[in-house]
């Protein structure tokens, strides 16, 4: 859907990044003010203003066009936004960092696509998502410590690829690839966690355990789930965000939204 | 230190790296220099000089596969570093000349046909063998590395980023082939006289310059298998398989690519630098587009993504070069855009994935 190239913020010096800690005291993890987007006239998002809490698990829905993917560009620095502010925590201005520097400062993201590296293995898939000095020195001279090992075989564990370490990431069923690409989430260590549509093209048992892993995350961890699957967001939802034409129309808990005669009208209505 | 290298270098590379150094460090000197010439296992002056050259373009190919194979971006300028390198060398050569050229003069002859009085800025201290070899590897590294740094920081990939790296070297082959550039325009480099006070024809220095070219070629492959066995390889290779992912991972891919790229333009330097004593000429036309296309050729054949395939890519090829250009030198070019058809068509994987698969 975006097409735009982003004008990327270079503030960095030759291969450092700026990562000053997150400052989460108000409970608040993400809060976007009035952000506006538009492609060739289109407003992918008008005035969009939402907030995210600390260890919350958040659901947004909304009908294709909403704005849903457009939002997570946002705020992974992929897309600038025209007006509006997007701010980390209290202090980190997400319009001013690039893709690299905000998922140093831990944000981590699902694609809608499972992108994982194909032609590495597993371990491998996570060992570079693992939080680490990434920059090019540091990397080339890298050797793997014993607890680093751990918590990558504990990852792996967790999302039920344990016995798979050494397998060529580009052979996993399509459930194990987004299972891997969560599990290279979780290596980074993030805040907050955004994930569009997690569960499409899972068997019914996958979409299972995948909402009991979510419901084990949170807490640790804030989460936005990005999700077509009624029956799914149902499961794990406490709260709810439904985006229309790209702002809020609708917010609270899954029985208060699925009553809400704007949500109907939008869904089933014209 | 020891742990690292036993894990990275198996006992199968030590055995071809002990075979390659017994090769080009004991026998090919032996069958050449104390071996008399009447003998069948004599390997002549033209053996030496060909498979010397072909070492140099082998060290290009490992280079390109590095930034082509393994991190996905097609650079069809490589040619450009390679006689960047090249000329550097050849300037000390040319300074090596002395009084001894034709016109007897300090300056090199063609600054004597032109008729300037004394030495361009771009000439100061190439007399100098160590300012050479410096200028052997930062003269392409810091063009790649501000070309580079652009073109990554802009974004600009695949097919285009391939486009204007051919328009770069073409460019350059423009601004050589001029005479006011102070590189000897059309003509370039020749009639080398001298390396480092050792005549540079004889068989003797031909051997030094060739066993050099070995070494070179070792120590390349060596280091290229340190990189692509490192992290910082799998990260390369994660950035040609899905960019996106690595930038959200947290790795800004801008520099990666900009180390690989940078550090593949001085390994071309440094073997334009070993090809030029040894072939005794370096122009212009080293700088043509189709010189770097041909280095995609080679590793395309040879097998993307794997070192030992790249040598092998730059051996077959031009093993078939020098035949062709013997036998029926008007169809090279055609035999050589046949062979890139078949190899895409038919050996995605190059010879190497075909080994791979009888295996």
């Amino acid at each position: 859907m975006t097409t735009s190239v982003a004008t990327v913020n270079e503030s960095g010096v030759f291969g450092h990044l700026a990562t000053e800690g997150l400052d989460a005291t108000h409970g608040v993890v993400l809060y976007l003010e009035d952000i506006s987007v538009s492609f060739d006239g289109f407003k992918a998002l008008n005035k969009l203003t939402l907030s995210i809490d600390v260890g919350e698990l958040r659901c947004v829905i909304g009908p294709n066009g909403a704005g849903k993917t457009t939002m997570m560009d946002v705020i992974t620095g992929k897309t600038r936004p025209d007006q509006g502010s997007a701010f980390f925590g209290q202090s980190i201005d997400l319009a001013r960092l690039s893709e690299a520097q905000i998922a140093h400062a831990g944000i981590g993201r699902k694609f809608q696509k499972p992108t994982i590296f194909e032609h590495h293995s597993v371990f491998e898939n996570l060992e570079l998502a693992m939080k680490a000095d990434k920059r090019v020195r540091k990397t080339l001279f890298s050797v793997l410590s014993s607890s680093e090992k751990d918590s990558i075989a504990e990852t792996m564990k967790k999302i039920r690829l344990d016995d798979s370490s050494d397998r060529i990431a580009g052979l996993l069923s399509h459930g194990q690839k987004q299972w891997l690409e969560i599990g290279m989430l979780l290596m980074q260590e993030p805040r907050l966690l955004l994930l569009d549509e997690p569960v499409a093209g899972m068997s019914e048992e996958e979409t299972e355990r995948t909402g009991e892993l979510f419901l084990s995350l949170a807490g640790k961890h804030s989460l936005v789930v990005v999700e077509h699957d009624m029956a799914f967001i149902g499961k794990i939802a406490r709260k709810v965000t439904v985006l229309h034409e790209g702002s809020v129309l609708a917010e609270g808990s899954m029985s208060k939204v699925q009553n809400d005669p704007k949500v109907i009208e939008v869904y089933l209505g014209r | 230190m020891s742990v690292v290298f036993g894990r990275i270098y198996t006992m199968r590379d030590w055995f071809f790296v002990g075979l390659a150094s017994l090769t080009v460090f004991v026998i090919v000197p032996i069958l050449s220099l104390v071996v008399s010439q009447d003998s069948t296992f004599h390997v002549s002056q033209y053996w030496v000089t060909l498979i010397g050259k072909i070492m140099c373009y082998a060290i290009v190919a490992i280079a390109m596969d590095l930034v082509w194979g393994y991190t996905g971006i097609l650079s069809l300028g490589h040619g450009l570093f390679f006689a960047l390198g090249g000329y550097a060398m050849g300037m000390y050569l040319m300074r090596q000349i002395g009084r001894e050229g034709q016109y007897q003069s300090d300056l090199p002859d063609f600054m004597v046909f032109l008729d300037w009085k004394e030495l361009p800025w771009q000439w100061w201290y190439t007399d100098q063998f160590w300012w050479a070899l410096l200028l052997v590897v930062l003269v392409p590294g810091l063009l790649a590395l501000v070309f580079g740094f652009f073109a990554f920081r802009s974004r600009v990939k695949g097919v285009y980023f391939s486009i204007i790296t051919q328009a770069l070297t073409f460019a350059a082959m423009l601004l050589f082939f001029r005479n006011a550039t102070g590189f000897g325009g059309n003509n370039g480099f020749t009639d080398f006289k001298s390396i480092l006070g050792l005549p540079i024809t004889t068989p003797e220095t031909r051997m030094i310059l060739f066993t050099l070219t070995g070494a070179a070629l070792i120590g390349t492959l060596l280091l290229g298998r340190w990189i692509v066995t490192s992290k910082f390889g799998r990260v390369l290779t994660a950035i040609r398989d899905a960019e996106t992912r690595v930038a959200f991972c947290g790795y800004n891919t801008v520099y990666y690519k900009l180390a690989i790229f940078v550090l593949s333009a001085m390994i071309c330097g440094i073997a334009g630098a070993l090809y030029v004593p040894q072939v005794g000429i370096i122009n212009p036309s080293e700088m043509s587009p189709a010189n770097s296309i041909e280095i995609a050729i080679w590793v395309a054949v040879g097998g993307r993504g794997t070192l030992s395939g790249a040598i092998l890519g730059a051996g077959l090829v031009n093993y078939a070069k020098s035949f062709f250009t013997q036998a029926f030198p008007e169809y090279w070019l055609y035999a050589l855009g046949l062979i890139f058809i078949f190899v895409t068509l038919f050996l995605p994987q190059g010879v190497m994935g075909l080994l791979r698969k009888n295996k």
